[in-house]
């Protein structure tokens, strides 16, 4: 079971990062989504798998799922949705302001043009 | 408290002379004055005090575990140096006022200078090393300021970068010394490591702590080789000059080494080191201004080697070469502020400062003349004057203490020095005011006005008094000042112009005797001297400059190219490559932690995962697929979290999901819907490489984690949850009652990103964003039908058993998955299921809350559940609770924590009903339909025939 956690945040993760390194502003608010499921799922995973185990007290002897990532992954989750938002109306109103939607405005060559006086 | 008041007064007041100017030049002048004055007035009330021996203090506390600390005193030697500070900034004030053009910003200089003031005084006064630090900082800024006065001038601009670059250097080391020496001795309190001289010397940081203070010395009063930058700040207007060179910029160096006298002196490396640069200096200096051709350029030279000449004498490490030191101090500056006035009337009645430009002025200013003579034979150690006094008292001394293997060379080069200063003092008499007289000079020389002459005339008055009545004018100020320094007894002297026929004597005559000849001689001992090699500093630092500046240019360019997706791609590689150096450092062991078995339902879901994750990647240029593929790894990830025993988690995984969705299909609606193919096939080869990199390191990291058995705090949130919180749902405990705190900041910051998305839309509502939006079109085509009847019915049936379903949620919340946030996101989803089934316009219409106010009223409620704690006199946040039995629902807990949850239920609402709501308005701008109104598309009340279209179909 872990093995198949580990590699399902490994292929989150690399899908998500190579998203990010695109030069769309839409594709980098899609591999960000992707990276937040892999983080989120690595956090709740560092409180170990448990499966079919309560998270709900009904008897304080037993063996239970470990609620303090699970509460620091919901907070995440909230955070992550408002740091979307927020990056998707940028892209919006960049791609507006600018009238495209390329992350750099200018190609790595030109940029280095441009900072020359 | 008045201590303070001298100190903070210049700073204070520097806001006057920048708004008298509008009254006129002399009441930006009298204003200026009347500042300095003032925190004489107040700094001489002390007088009497620091002359009985007590040292009055003023102590704040200000950062106490950084040891910084507004702690004040004056002693003998603060006294001294702060009277001269603002004795000499009156004179300067009073001569400026004269001296300054027309054109000149008066008011910009008086709050410069007064600046300035503050931060001298602030040096001297200061017992806690730090804040003195702060002061030095202070010191070099507001010089760079004075000395680029001139800004339109090359000159001036190139002069005061100069001085800021090497002072500020030296600033730097000066405080990794200072902070070195508070460590030694365990306090930043000046008083307290001066006494503690014995503890620092044998400390093995000792030798680091002297170099880097005397680095900072150094270059603050322009000691070999940092000397070059004084001569250029010369750029200055001559009051400047005057004051920084006479009591104040150079002398902080000085002060600083006699301030720490105690502390750090003795010992060999602090007697080689200080004497040696101080002679060299002392040397060096003295020759250069001998060959000077612009008056300015030698009195600067003449500057650095009577520094020099103080250093050696602190260098010393005996009681009467202190002695010595401090009268030369109080001799310095007077004769040296007196001859900056002097040569800047030359410039001014003259129109140069050129040496060979002039001569003859005896006979036509002759008032300047005799003034500039007296003030040069001071320079020159002749009696009877203040500077012969402290000369007589140098050379005795170093006919005593001296290298011990060599006991003649300190005399020997002491005596060389003697010789140069002489002559180039004699020089500045005889090549401008004696000699013949000459027609060609720029203007018509004559003397200045009083206001001009005032000034000059009081200091050369005291360098005659200093001379004539040594110990009524100079003795009681040298014996205090000398006291403080040595901490202790100060020796038995007696200040006199004649002490019989001492060695000191014969050296001098010696001195007077060489530099005459010098004189006589000079201009083939000028042209001998243009044929040695001579070294041009200020082309070397200009060198080294440019070497820096193009050296961090090219790593600047390389590095920052301007491309945001390379600093990214950077970023993650550091961060990569931390991580390996991390997991290098130590052995790896496998984790031993019994596997769970793997159930094969489980397995599907794992290779619809890898497959989706893969498609996504494959696809991402097709935006709406990969859209969708990104929310279906969503579900999956809930499904992982509802599979691993997390309901609250799968709960908020989906419903976030949903909201997301939608929220990027709007977003998607106003941008392209597919990416061109990005040019760079090994950019894309490179971006793979680096993400599997990362993707297979973090994939690791999070096995090697599982593997591993661990403690952690879960026991005690789980045994405390019912006890305190009174909740079995420890993870909504967790949210709402021990980790409150955490979820009210939580939801503060989802309310601000509401607020910065609103602000971001709102803003293309206008200008030429609007414009390109009216004219924006997705290129999709859409269904005939806006608002499809069934679902416009379904919405509004489930509206009510959506928000059924939130209350159930949320009450069972603390007891069962649920609560606050999750039953906030089904809420909003069935709200904007109203807004994208019935349009935008009728659903905004039947919203009457403004979800403005729902972020602010729902931040509120959570605030002040947690203050309502605090009334009762608890910590905040703080929750109390009862149970209740509620029909259907069951057994409901209400608590405080219940609050608080209301709290985080309405910012949630809020916040993402404002963004979506926002994003959905922008929509209208570019519709070219008309917004309905109507509660639906089709009304069955009004239907003419069944087929009909309203208007509003397309």
């Amino acid at each position: 079971m872990e093995w198949l956690v580990a590699s399902a945040v490994a292929a989150m993760t690399s899908a998500g990062v190579y998203l990010i390194l695109s030069n769309r502003t839409f594709t980098v608010v899609i591999g960000l989504t992707l990276l937040t499921y892999a983080i989120n799922l690595f956090l709740f995973a560092s409180g170990r798998l448990a499966v079919n185990q309560p998270d709900i007290i009904t008897d304080l002897s037993l063996p239970h799922a470990d609620p303090v990532p699970q509460a620091l992954v919901l907070t995440a989750i909230v955070i992550s949705f408002g740091m979307t938002a927020i990056l998707l109306v940028l892209a919006v109103r960049g791609f507006f302001e600018s009238g495209n939607d390329q992350v750099d405005l200018l190609g790595p060559e030109e940029a280095v043009a441009k900072t020359r006086p | 408290m008045s201590l303070l008041l001298v100190v903070l007064l210049p700073f204070l007041g520097a806001i006057l002379p920048a708004l008298m100017i509008r009254s006129g030049r002399d009441a930006c002048a009298v204003s200026a004055g009347s500042v300095s004055s003032l925190a004489l007035a107040i700094l001489l009330t002390h007088a009497p005090a620091v002359l009985r021996g007590e040292s009055p203090r003023a102590d704040w506390v200000w950062v106490d575990r950084l040891g910084l600390n507004v702690s004040l005193f004056v002693d003998g030697l603060g006294l001294l140096f702060a009277t001269m500070i603002l004795g000499i900034g009156l004179l300067v004030i009073l001569y400026a006022r004269f001296y300054l053009a027309k054109g000149d910003a008066m008011g910009n200089f008086y709050t410069y200078l007064l600046l300035f003031q503050g931060a001298m005084l602030g040096i001297v006064l200061s017992n806690n090393v730090l804040l003195m630090l702060i002061f030095w900082e202070l010191t070099s800024l507001s010089s760079f300021l004075l000395i680029g006065f001139w800004g339109h001038t090359a000159a001036g601009r190139q002069g005061a970068r100069m001085a800021l670059a090497v002072t500020g250097c030296g600033g730097l080391a000066l405080i990794g010394g200072m902070l070195l020496l508070g460590r030694i001795v365990g306090s930043y309190e000046l008083t307290t490591i001066v006494t503690a001289g014995d503890l620092i010397r044998q400390s093995p940081l000792y030798g680091w702590a002297l170099g880097l203070i005397l680095i900072g010395a150094f270059t603050k009063r322009a000691q070999f080789p940092f000397h070059f930058w004084l001569p250029h700040a010369m750029a200055a207007p001559t009051p400047v000059s005057a004051y920084l060179h006479s009591a104040t910029m150079v002398k902080a160096g000085i002060f600083l080494l006699a301030r720490l006298w105690p502390a750090l002196s003795g010992t060999p490396e602090w007697f080689y080191w200080v004497t040696i640069v101080g002679l060299v200096t002392m040397i060096l200096g003295a020759w250069t201004a001998l060959f000077q051709e612009d008056l300015k350029g030698l009195l600067a030279y003449s500057t650095v080697s009577h520094l020099g000449l103080m250093t050696m004498l602190l260098g010393l490490s005996t009681p009467l070469a202190v002695v010595a030191c401090v009268l030369h101090i109080i001799n310095h500056a007077a004769f040296k502020a007196a001859l900056f006035m002097n040569t800047g009337i030359i410039d001014h009645e003259v129109g140069t400062r050129s040496v060979g430009r002039l001569g003859g002025l005896l006979g036509l200013m002759p008032a300047t003349a005799t003034l500039g003579m007296l003030a040069a034979a001071s320079m020159a150690g002749l009696p009877p004057l203040g500077g012969f006094l402290s000369k007589e008292l140098m050379l005795e001394e170093v006919t005593h203490t001296g290298f011990p293997a060599w006991p003649w060379l300190l005399p020997l080069l002491v005596t060389c020095g003697a010789i140069a200063s002489f002559a180039y003092s004699l020089r500045y008499v005889a090549h401008v005011y004696l000699g013949p007289r000459r027609d060609d000079y720029p203007h018509s020389p004559h003397d200045p006005p009083v206001g001009l002459g005032l000034a000059p005339t009081l200091l050369v008055l005291l360098a005659i008094l200093f001379g004539l009545f040594p110990e009524t004018f100079a003795g009681t100020p040298v014996r205090v000042a000398a006291a403080a320094v040595i901490g202790g007894e100060v020796p038995e002297f007696h200040l006199a112009l004649w002490h019989g026929w001492t060695t000191a004597v014969t050296l001098s005559i010696v001195a007077i005797t060489a530099g005459a000849v010098a004189i006589l001689g000079y201009p083939k001992l000028a042209e001998g001297c243009s044929s040695l090699p001579r070294l041009d500093a200020k082309s070397m630092f200009d060198t080294a400059l440019a070497r820096w500046v193009a050296c961090s240019r090219a790593m600047n360019d390389g590095l920052h190219n301007g491309s945001l997706q390379r600093y990214l791609a950077i970023m993650i590689f550091a961060t990569w490559i931390a991580g390996l150096v991390a997991f290098l450092g130590h052995e790896f062991r496998s984790g031993t932690r019994p596997l769970l078995p793997i159930n094969p339902v489980v397995v599907v879901g794992w290779a619809l995962l890898m497959g989706v994750c893969a498609f996504v990647v494959l696809i991402h240029r097709e935006r709406l697929a990969a859209l969708i593929a990104a929310s279906v790894i969503g579900l999956i990830a809930s499904l992982i979290f509802i599979y691993l025993s997390a309901p609250d988690l799968a709960l908020t995984q989906v419903s976030v999901e949903v909201v997301t969705l939608i929220l990027m299909l709007l977003a998607l609606y106003f941008l392209p819907k597919s990416s061109e193919v990005e040019p760079s096939r090994w950019r894309r080869i490179r971006h793979g490489a680096l993400a599997l990199l990362v993707g297979l390191s973090v994939g690791g990291l999070c096995l090697a984690t599982m593997t591993r058995d661990f403690n952690s705090l879960s026991e005690y949130y789980w045994r405390q949850a019912l006890p305190e919180g009174g909740g079995a749902n420890v993870v909504n405990v967790i949210l709402v009652d021990f980790r409150g705190f955490d979820t009210f900041g939580e939801i503060m910051v989802l309310g601000i990103a509401a607020l910065i998305i609103f602000a971001l839309l709102s803003g293309m509502l206008k200008g030429p964003v609007r414009a390109r939006l009216a004219e924006w079109s997705s290129g999709e085509r859409y269904s005939p039908s806006r608002h499809p009847l069934a679902m416009v019915v379904v919405t509004r049936l489930m509206l009510p058993l959506a928000l059924m379903v939130s209350v159930f949620i949320f009450l069972r919340g603390h007891q069962l998955p649920g609560g606050g946030f999750i039953a906030a996101l089904v809420v909003s989803i069935a709200l904007i299921m109203q807004y994208m089934a019935s349009g935008f316009g009728w659903a905004a219409n039947q919203v009457k809350f403004d979800y403005h106010a729902l972020i602010g009223g729902g931040a509120l409620i959570a605030g002040a559940t947690g203050i309502a704690a605090m009334v009762l006199d608890l910590p905040f946040l703080t929750s109390g609770f009862s149970h209740y039995h509620l029909p259907i629902v069951g057994d409901v807990e209400l608590s405080s924590a219940t609050a608080f949850d209301l709290g985080v239920f309405l910012t949630v609402v809020g916040a993402v009903m404002l963004a979506l709501a926002q994003l959905s308005n922008l929509g209208e701008c570019c519709d070219p339909e008309r917004t309905n109104v109507e509660p639906m598309d089709y009304n069955p009340a009004s239907a003419p025939r069944p087929g009909d279209r309203t208007e509003g179909d397309v």
